[in-house]
Protein backbone atom coordinates (compact mmCIF):
# COMPACT_ATOMS: atom_id res chain seq x y z
CA UNK A 1 0.00 0.00 0.00
CA UNK A 2 1.64 3.35 -0.93
CA UNK A 3 0.13 6.80 0.18
CA UNK A 4 -0.52 7.53 -3.49
CA UNK A 5 -3.31 4.62 -3.26
CA UNK A 6 -4.63 5.82 0.14
CA UNK A 7 -5.19 9.06 -1.56
CA UNK A 8 -6.67 8.00 -4.23
CA UNK A 9 -9.05 6.07 -2.51
CA UNK A 10 -10.00 9.27 -0.12
CA UNK A 11 -10.35 11.42 -3.15
CA UNK A 12 -12.15 9.11 -5.60
CA UNK A 13 -15.58 9.19 -4.27
CA UNK A 14 -15.71 12.95 -4.40
CA UNK A 15 -16.83 13.63 -7.63
CA UNK A 16 -15.26 11.16 -10.02
CA UNK A 17 -17.69 8.40 -7.96
CA UNK A 18 -19.17 10.54 -6.01
CA UNK A 19 -22.33 8.32 -4.10
CA UNK A 20 -24.84 10.95 -5.01
CA UNK A 21 -24.31 11.74 -8.38
CA UNK A 22 -23.26 8.93 -9.52
CA UNK A 23 -23.83 5.59 -7.29
CA UNK A 24 -27.36 6.62 -6.18
CA UNK A 25 -27.10 6.14 -2.55
CA UNK A 26 -27.76 7.34 0.42
CA UNK A 27 -30.45 10.36 -1.61
CA UNK A 28 -33.29 9.98 0.99
CA UNK A 29 -31.31 12.51 3.32
CA UNK A 30 -29.83 14.40 0.67
CA UNK A 31 -33.53 15.73 0.16
CA UNK A 32 -35.07 16.02 3.60
CA UNK A 33 -32.42 17.65 5.39
CA UNK A 34 -30.79 20.38 3.38
CA UNK A 35 -33.30 23.31 3.55
CA UNK A 36 -30.86 24.85 6.30
CA UNK A 37 -27.07 25.22 6.56
CA UNK A 38 -26.15 24.19 10.28
CA UNK A 39 -28.64 21.35 10.43
CA UNK A 40 -26.90 19.79 7.00
CA UNK A 41 -23.53 19.81 8.76
CA UNK A 42 -24.69 18.05 11.88
CA UNK A 43 -26.05 15.40 9.71
CA UNK A 44 -23.08 15.05 7.32
CA UNK A 45 -20.72 15.05 10.14
CA UNK A 46 -22.96 12.35 11.67
CA UNK A 47 -23.24 10.16 8.54
CA UNK A 48 -19.32 10.42 7.85
CA UNK A 49 -18.51 9.35 11.44
CA UNK A 50 -20.81 6.06 10.77
CA UNK A 51 -19.64 5.25 7.65
CA UNK A 52 -16.07 5.43 8.01
CA UNK A 53 -16.18 3.64 11.92
CA UNK A 54 -18.92 0.67 10.14
CA UNK A 55 -16.24 0.50 6.85
CA UNK A 56 -13.65 0.24 10.46
CA UNK A 57 -14.97 -2.30 12.34
CA UNK A 58 -16.76 -4.55 9.38
CA UNK A 59 -13.72 -4.71 7.89
CA UNK A 60 -11.74 -5.79 10.93
CA UNK A 61 -13.91 -9.21 11.43
CA UNK A 62 -14.57 -9.73 8.18
CA UNK A 63 -12.76 -12.69 8.05
CA UNK A 64 -14.89 -14.14 10.70
CA UNK A 65 -18.49 -13.17 9.72
CA UNK A 66 -20.37 -16.12 7.79
CA UNK A 67 -21.77 -14.77 4.42
CA UNK A 68 -25.34 -16.09 4.99
CA UNK A 69 -25.49 -13.67 8.23
CA UNK A 70 -23.54 -11.28 6.91
CA UNK A 71 -26.56 -8.63 6.62
CA UNK A 72 -27.34 -9.05 9.89
CA UNK A 73 -24.20 -8.88 11.42
CA UNK A 74 -23.43 -5.52 9.62
CA UNK A 75 -26.69 -4.20 10.54
CA UNK A 76 -25.73 -4.41 13.80
CA UNK A 77 -22.69 -2.77 13.72
CA UNK A 78 -24.47 0.01 11.83
CA UNK A 79 -26.97 0.64 14.17
CA UNK A 80 -25.22 0.56 17.12
CA UNK A 81 -23.01 3.24 15.86
CA UNK A 82 -25.86 5.42 14.81
CA UNK A 83 -27.85 4.62 18.56
CA UNK A 84 -24.11 6.44 19.84
CA UNK A 85 -24.73 9.27 17.77
CA UNK A 86 -28.39 9.91 18.12
CA UNK A 87 -27.56 9.92 21.90
CA UNK A 88 -24.77 12.47 21.38
CA UNK A 89 -26.61 14.27 19.66
CA UNK A 90 -29.78 14.02 21.68
CA UNK A 91 -27.37 15.40 24.60
CA UNK A 92 -25.35 17.77 23.55
CA UNK A 93 -27.28 18.98 20.35
CA UNK A 94 -31.24 18.71 21.25
CA UNK A 95 -32.30 21.16 19.12
CA UNK A 96 -30.89 19.96 16.36
CA UNK A 97 -31.97 16.54 17.09
CA UNK A 98 -35.49 17.68 17.23
CA UNK A 99 -35.01 19.43 13.34
CA UNK A 100 -33.71 16.42 12.12
CA UNK A 101 -36.15 14.00 13.66
CA UNK A 102 -35.73 10.39 12.45
CA UNK A 103 -33.33 10.68 10.14
CA UNK A 104 -30.45 10.17 12.03
CA UNK A 105 -32.12 6.81 12.82
CA UNK A 106 -32.49 6.37 9.26
CA UNK A 107 -28.68 7.06 8.26
CA UNK A 108 -28.91 2.69 9.20
CA UNK A 109 -30.60 2.52 6.26
CA UNK A 110 -28.85 4.89 4.48
CA UNK A 111 -27.86 2.81 1.58
CA UNK A 112 -24.20 4.45 1.54
CA UNK A 113 -23.38 3.01 5.16
CA UNK A 114 -24.71 -0.42 3.63
CA UNK A 115 -23.53 -0.25 -0.01
CA UNK A 116 -19.67 0.39 1.30
CA UNK A 117 -19.96 -2.13 3.58
CA UNK A 118 -20.80 -4.75 1.02
CA UNK A 119 -18.61 -3.59 -1.63
CA UNK A 120 -15.45 -2.13 0.24
CA UNK A 121 -15.24 -3.28 3.71
CA UNK A 122 -15.99 -7.12 3.32
CA UNK A 123 -12.63 -7.04 0.89
CA UNK A 124 -9.95 -5.04 2.09
CA UNK A 125 -7.73 -4.45 4.84
CA UNK A 126 -9.02 -1.95 7.81
CA UNK A 127 -7.19 1.29 7.48
CA UNK A 128 -8.31 1.94 3.49
CA UNK A 129 -11.81 0.96 4.32
CA UNK A 130 -11.67 3.40 6.75
CA UNK A 131 -10.36 5.85 3.75
CA UNK A 132 -13.16 5.09 1.72
CA UNK A 133 -15.61 5.15 3.91
CA UNK A 134 -14.20 8.89 4.66
CA UNK A 135 -14.33 9.56 1.02
CA UNK A 136 -17.41 8.48 0.43
CA UNK A 137 -18.95 10.47 3.69
CA UNK A 138 -17.51 13.44 2.24
CA UNK A 139 -17.98 12.89 -1.43
CA UNK A 140 -22.20 12.90 0.50
CA UNK A 141 -21.50 16.26 2.23
CA UNK A 142 -20.03 17.72 -0.79
CA UNK A 143 -22.83 17.52 -2.80
CA UNK A 144 -25.24 17.90 0.66
CA UNK A 145 -23.58 21.43 1.70
CA UNK A 146 -23.53 22.17 -2.01
CA UNK A 147 -27.83 22.15 -1.72
CA UNK A 148 -27.74 23.54 1.41
CA UNK A 149 -26.03 26.54 0.59
CA UNK A 150 -28.16 27.21 -2.36
CA UNK A 151 -31.35 26.13 -0.42
CA UNK A 152 -31.00 28.74 2.63
CA UNK A 153 -29.04 31.78 0.38
CA UNK A 154 -31.85 31.82 -1.86
CA UNK A 155 -34.47 30.99 0.37
CA UNK A 156 -34.40 32.91 3.66
CA UNK A 157 -31.12 35.21 2.55
CA UNK A 158 -29.39 33.55 5.57
CA UNK A 159 -26.04 31.18 6.21
CA UNK A 160 -26.01 29.78 9.05
CA UNK A 161 -28.41 31.94 10.32
CA UNK A 162 -26.38 35.05 9.73
CA UNK A 163 -27.80 37.51 6.98
CA UNK A 164 -26.38 37.35 3.96
CA UNK A 165 -29.17 38.87 2.03
CA UNK A 166 -31.00 41.34 3.28
CA UNK A 167 -34.70 40.50 2.30
CA UNK A 168 -37.40 42.70 1.19
CA UNK A 169 -39.29 42.22 4.42
CA UNK A 170 -36.68 43.69 6.50
CA UNK A 171 -36.23 46.33 4.94
CA UNK A 172 -33.44 45.49 2.42
CA UNK A 173 -33.16 44.62 -1.42
CA UNK A 174 -33.34 40.88 -1.51
CA UNK A 175 -36.99 38.92 -2.69
CA UNK A 176 -36.75 35.71 -0.53
CA UNK A 177 -37.78 32.68 -3.39
CA UNK A 178 -40.08 30.52 -1.04
CA UNK A 179 -40.12 27.50 -3.78
CA UNK A 180 -36.10 26.76 -2.55
CA UNK A 181 -37.51 26.03 0.79
CA UNK A 182 -39.65 23.36 -0.23
CA UNK A 183 -38.03 19.85 0.27
CA UNK A 184 -38.98 19.22 -4.12
CA UNK A 185 -36.78 21.72 -5.19
CA UNK A 186 -33.78 19.69 -3.77
CA UNK A 187 -34.41 17.40 -6.65
CA UNK A 188 -34.22 19.73 -8.76
CA UNK A 189 -30.71 21.19 -7.90
CA UNK A 190 -29.43 18.22 -7.39
CA UNK A 191 -30.77 17.26 -11.15
CA UNK A 192 -29.12 20.19 -12.23
CA UNK A 193 -25.60 19.28 -10.29
CA UNK A 194 -25.55 15.69 -11.98
CA UNK A 195 -25.97 18.16 -15.39
CA UNK A 196 -23.18 20.54 -14.33
CA UNK A 197 -20.84 17.13 -13.14
CA UNK A 198 -21.55 15.11 -16.09
CA UNK A 199 -20.65 18.32 -18.39
CA UNK A 200 -17.61 18.19 -16.77
CA UNK A 201 -17.06 14.44 -16.63
CA UNK A 202 -18.52 13.24 -19.71
CA UNK A 203 -17.32 9.57 -19.43
CA UNK A 204 -20.51 9.19 -16.74
CA UNK A 205 -22.95 10.21 -19.67
CA UNK A 206 -25.61 6.92 -20.16
CA UNK A 207 -25.76 6.17 -23.25
CA UNK A 208 -29.20 6.85 -24.65
CA UNK A 209 -31.31 3.67 -25.49
CA UNK A 210 -32.75 4.47 -28.50
CA UNK A 211 -31.25 6.73 -30.95
CA UNK A 212 -33.27 9.57 -32.78
CA UNK A 213 -32.99 9.22 -36.06
CA UNK A 214 -32.11 12.49 -37.81
CA UNK A 215 -34.18 14.55 -40.24
CA UNK A 216 -32.01 13.46 -43.29
CA UNK A 217 -32.98 10.30 -42.79
CA UNK A 218 -36.22 10.70 -42.22
CA UNK A 219 -38.82 9.16 -44.96
CA UNK A 220 -39.52 11.63 -47.61
CA UNK A 221 -43.12 11.71 -47.62
CA UNK A 222 -43.93 14.21 -50.03
CA UNK A 223 -43.05 11.17 -52.91
CA UNK A 224 -45.51 9.25 -51.23
CA UNK A 225 -47.83 7.03 -53.08
CA UNK A 226 -51.33 8.15 -51.77
CA UNK A 227 -53.44 4.19 -51.22
CA UNK A 228 -56.43 5.88 -50.16
CA UNK B 1 -64.25 4.56 13.95
CA UNK B 2 -64.30 3.13 10.23
CA UNK B 3 -63.83 6.93 9.23
CA UNK B 4 -60.98 7.66 11.75
CA UNK B 5 -59.03 4.73 9.78
CA UNK B 6 -59.47 5.61 6.59
CA UNK B 7 -58.39 9.09 7.18
CA UNK B 8 -55.32 7.92 8.58
CA UNK B 9 -54.89 5.90 5.40
CA UNK B 10 -55.44 8.69 2.84
CA UNK B 11 -53.49 10.89 4.78
CA UNK B 12 -50.88 8.26 4.37
CA UNK B 13 -51.21 7.43 0.57
CA UNK B 14 -51.93 11.27 -0.27
CA UNK B 15 -51.22 13.74 2.11
CA UNK B 16 -47.71 12.16 3.56
CA UNK B 17 -46.65 10.00 0.69
CA UNK B 18 -43.39 8.41 1.94
CA UNK B 19 -41.93 8.59 -1.62
CA UNK B 20 -43.37 11.84 -2.77
CA UNK B 21 -43.74 14.19 0.53
CA UNK B 22 -41.27 12.41 2.81
CA UNK B 23 -38.78 11.42 0.42
CA UNK B 24 -38.21 7.99 1.61
CA UNK B 25 -36.36 4.94 -0.25
CA UNK B 26 -35.53 7.21 -2.64
CA UNK B 27 -32.64 5.35 -3.49
CA UNK B 28 -34.47 2.28 -4.84
CA UNK B 29 -37.19 4.44 -6.02
CA UNK B 30 -35.02 6.23 -8.82
CA UNK B 31 -32.30 2.87 -9.25
CA UNK B 32 -35.57 0.68 -9.81
CA UNK B 33 -37.60 2.24 -11.62
CA UNK B 34 -36.40 1.92 -15.12
CA UNK B 35 -39.53 -0.24 -16.22
CA UNK B 36 -43.19 -0.95 -14.71
CA UNK B 37 -42.52 -4.87 -14.19
CA UNK B 38 -39.68 -4.11 -11.87
CA UNK B 39 -41.36 -1.27 -10.25
CA UNK B 40 -44.62 -3.25 -9.58
CA UNK B 41 -42.77 -6.22 -8.30
CA UNK B 42 -40.72 -3.76 -5.93
CA UNK B 43 -43.69 -2.14 -4.89
CA UNK B 44 -45.90 -5.21 -3.61
CA UNK B 45 -43.07 -6.62 -2.19
CA UNK B 46 -42.76 -3.03 -0.16
CA UNK B 47 -46.43 -3.27 1.08
CA UNK B 48 -46.23 -6.71 2.11
CA UNK B 49 -43.62 -5.87 4.45
CA UNK B 50 -44.49 -2.26 5.70
CA UNK B 51 -48.15 -4.01 6.53
CA UNK B 52 -46.36 -6.96 8.65
CA UNK B 53 -43.26 -4.70 10.41
CA UNK B 54 -45.39 -1.39 11.36
CA UNK B 55 -47.25 -2.92 13.53
CA UNK B 56 -44.81 -5.69 14.63
CA UNK B 57 -42.44 -2.71 16.09
CA UNK B 58 -45.57 -1.14 17.33
CA UNK B 59 -46.33 -4.16 19.89
CA UNK B 60 -42.43 -4.19 20.40
CA UNK B 61 -42.53 -0.32 21.24
CA UNK B 62 -45.46 -0.52 22.72
CA UNK B 63 -45.15 -3.97 25.14
CA UNK B 64 -41.09 -3.64 25.54
CA UNK B 65 -39.77 -1.02 24.66
CA UNK B 66 -41.67 2.14 25.92
CA UNK B 67 -40.50 3.65 29.37
CA UNK B 68 -42.86 1.82 32.10
CA UNK B 69 -44.18 -0.88 29.39
CA UNK B 70 -41.95 -3.84 31.46
CA UNK B 71 -43.87 -2.77 34.79
CA UNK B 72 -45.32 -6.55 34.33
CA UNK B 73 -42.38 -8.05 34.87
CA UNK B 74 -42.13 -5.85 37.72
CA UNK B 75 -39.32 -3.19 36.48
CA UNK B 76 -41.37 0.13 36.07
CA UNK B 77 -38.67 2.16 35.84
CA UNK B 78 -36.91 0.72 32.71
CA UNK B 79 -36.67 2.85 29.70
CA UNK B 80 -35.47 0.87 26.97
CA UNK B 81 -36.26 3.41 23.89
CA UNK B 82 -32.10 3.57 23.16
CA UNK B 83 -32.15 0.21 21.98
CA UNK B 84 -35.31 1.48 19.57
CA UNK B 85 -33.38 1.49 16.24
CA UNK B 86 -31.98 -1.30 16.71
CA UNK B 87 -34.91 -3.81 17.20
CA UNK B 88 -36.83 -2.10 14.76
CA UNK B 89 -33.91 -2.77 12.38
CA UNK B 90 -33.86 -6.16 13.57
CA UNK B 91 -37.28 -6.79 13.70
CA UNK B 92 -37.56 -5.96 9.65
CA UNK B 93 -34.14 -7.83 8.76
CA UNK B 94 -35.96 -11.01 10.48
CA UNK B 95 -39.27 -10.06 8.83
CA UNK B 96 -38.31 -9.98 5.09
CA UNK B 97 -36.08 -13.46 6.16
CA UNK B 98 -38.84 -15.44 6.91
CA UNK B 99 -41.36 -14.02 4.55
CA UNK B 100 -38.69 -14.86 2.08
CA UNK B 101 -38.56 -18.75 2.92
CA UNK B 102 -42.29 -18.79 3.60
CA UNK B 103 -42.70 -17.12 -0.04
CA UNK B 104 -40.00 -19.81 -1.40
CA UNK B 105 -42.21 -22.58 0.00
CA UNK B 106 -45.39 -21.66 -0.47
CA UNK B 107 -45.80 -18.85 -3.08
CA UNK B 108 -43.23 -19.76 -5.53
CA UNK B 109 -44.78 -17.22 -7.88
CA UNK B 110 -44.79 -14.77 -6.03
CA UNK B 111 -41.19 -15.54 -5.03
CA UNK B 112 -39.78 -15.85 -8.84
CA UNK B 113 -41.46 -12.46 -9.22
CA UNK B 114 -40.29 -10.41 -6.60
CA UNK B 115 -36.96 -12.15 -7.00
CA UNK B 116 -33.53 -9.93 -5.23
CA UNK B 117 -36.08 -7.39 -4.71
CA UNK B 118 -36.61 -9.12 -1.18
CA UNK B 119 -33.45 -8.90 0.61
CA UNK B 120 -33.15 -5.33 -0.90
CA UNK B 121 -36.15 -4.12 0.99
CA UNK B 122 -34.33 -4.62 4.35
CA UNK B 123 -32.20 -1.85 3.92
CA UNK B 124 -34.71 0.44 2.27
CA UNK B 125 -35.63 3.40 4.00
CA UNK B 126 -39.38 3.43 3.48
CA UNK B 127 -39.71 0.41 5.57
CA UNK B 128 -37.69 1.58 8.65
CA UNK B 129 -39.01 5.10 7.99
CA UNK B 130 -42.71 4.29 8.30
CA UNK B 131 -42.00 2.70 11.76
CA UNK B 132 -40.30 5.52 12.95
CA UNK B 133 -42.66 7.69 11.81
CA UNK B 134 -45.30 5.68 13.14
CA UNK B 135 -43.40 5.91 16.89
CA UNK B 136 -43.66 9.25 16.46
CA UNK B 137 -47.06 9.68 15.93
CA UNK B 138 -47.58 7.58 19.11
CA UNK B 139 -50.34 5.00 17.13
CA UNK B 140 -52.10 2.67 18.70
CA UNK B 141 -52.05 -1.06 17.09
CA UNK B 142 -54.94 -0.93 15.11
CA UNK B 143 -53.62 2.55 13.24
CA UNK B 144 -50.67 1.03 12.85
CA UNK B 145 -52.06 -1.45 10.58
CA UNK B 146 -53.40 1.04 8.72
CA UNK B 147 -50.09 3.34 8.43
CA UNK B 148 -48.13 0.64 7.60
CA UNK B 149 -50.40 -0.51 4.79
CA UNK B 150 -51.23 3.14 3.62
CA UNK B 151 -47.25 3.76 3.54
CA UNK B 152 -46.62 1.02 1.11
CA UNK B 153 -49.75 1.55 -1.06
CA UNK B 154 -48.47 5.40 -1.76
CA UNK B 155 -44.82 4.21 -1.89
CA UNK B 156 -45.74 1.39 -4.52
CA UNK B 157 -47.98 3.84 -6.02
CA UNK B 158 -45.17 6.50 -6.75
CA UNK B 159 -42.75 4.22 -8.25
CA UNK B 160 -45.42 2.77 -10.65
CA UNK B 161 -46.07 5.96 -11.72
CA UNK B 162 -42.68 7.11 -11.75
CA UNK B 163 -41.57 3.97 -13.88
CA UNK B 164 -44.47 4.68 -16.07
CA UNK B 165 -42.81 8.17 -17.16
CA UNK B 166 -39.66 6.71 -17.45
CA UNK B 167 -40.44 3.94 -19.93
CA UNK B 168 -42.40 6.57 -22.39
CA UNK B 169 -39.02 9.10 -21.55
CA UNK B 170 -36.41 6.79 -23.17
CA UNK B 171 -37.99 7.85 -26.84
CA UNK B 172 -37.15 11.45 -26.20
CA UNK B 173 -34.09 14.07 -27.01
CA UNK B 174 -32.54 15.13 -23.90
CA UNK B 175 -29.64 16.53 -23.74
CA UNK B 176 -26.25 14.08 -22.94
CA UNK B 177 -25.45 15.33 -19.47
CA UNK B 178 -28.96 15.04 -17.96
CA UNK B 179 -29.71 11.47 -19.53
CA UNK B 180 -30.66 9.02 -17.28
CA UNK B 181 -30.06 9.76 -13.59
CA UNK B 182 -30.06 13.91 -13.47
CA UNK B 183 -33.60 13.39 -15.79
CA UNK B 184 -34.83 11.24 -13.51
CA UNK B 185 -34.45 13.66 -10.40
CA UNK B 186 -35.91 16.67 -12.44
CA UNK B 187 -38.86 14.57 -12.76
CA UNK B 188 -39.23 13.17 -9.67
CA UNK B 189 -38.95 16.92 -8.17
CA UNK B 190 -41.72 18.20 -10.40
CA UNK B 191 -43.94 14.58 -9.13
CA UNK B 192 -43.26 15.90 -5.95
CA UNK B 193 -44.64 19.15 -6.55
CA UNK B 194 -47.12 17.94 -7.67
CA UNK B 195 -48.40 15.91 -4.39
CA UNK B 196 -47.78 19.06 -2.47
CA UNK B 197 -50.87 20.49 -3.49
CA UNK B 198 -52.43 17.59 -1.26
CA UNK B 199 -50.76 19.39 1.54
CA UNK B 200 -53.80 21.89 1.59
CA UNK B 201 -56.15 19.22 2.25
CA UNK B 202 -57.42 19.02 5.53
CA UNK B 203 -59.59 15.29 6.55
Amino acid sequence: MTVKQYKQVLAKPLLEENPITLQILGICSALAVTSNLSVTLVMCVALTFVVSFSNLFISIIRNYIPSSVRIIVQMTIIASLVIVVDELLKAYDYETSKKLSVFVGLIITNCIVMGRAEAFAMKEKPFLSFLDGLGNGLGYSIILIAVAIVRELFGTGTLMGYEILPLVSNGGWYPANNLLLLPPSSFILIGLMIWGIRAYKTDQIEPNEYKLSGHASAPDLSKRELNV
Amino acid sequence: MFEHYLNIFITTVFIENIALSVFLGMCTFIAISKKIDAAFGLGIAVIVVCLITVPLNNLIYNSILKEGALAWAGLPDANLEFVGLISYIGVIAAAVQILEMFLDRFVPALYNALGVFLPLITVNCAILGASLFMIEKDLRFGESVVYGLGAGVGWAMAIVVLAGIREKLKYSDIPEGLQGLGMTFLIVGLMSFGFMSFGGISL
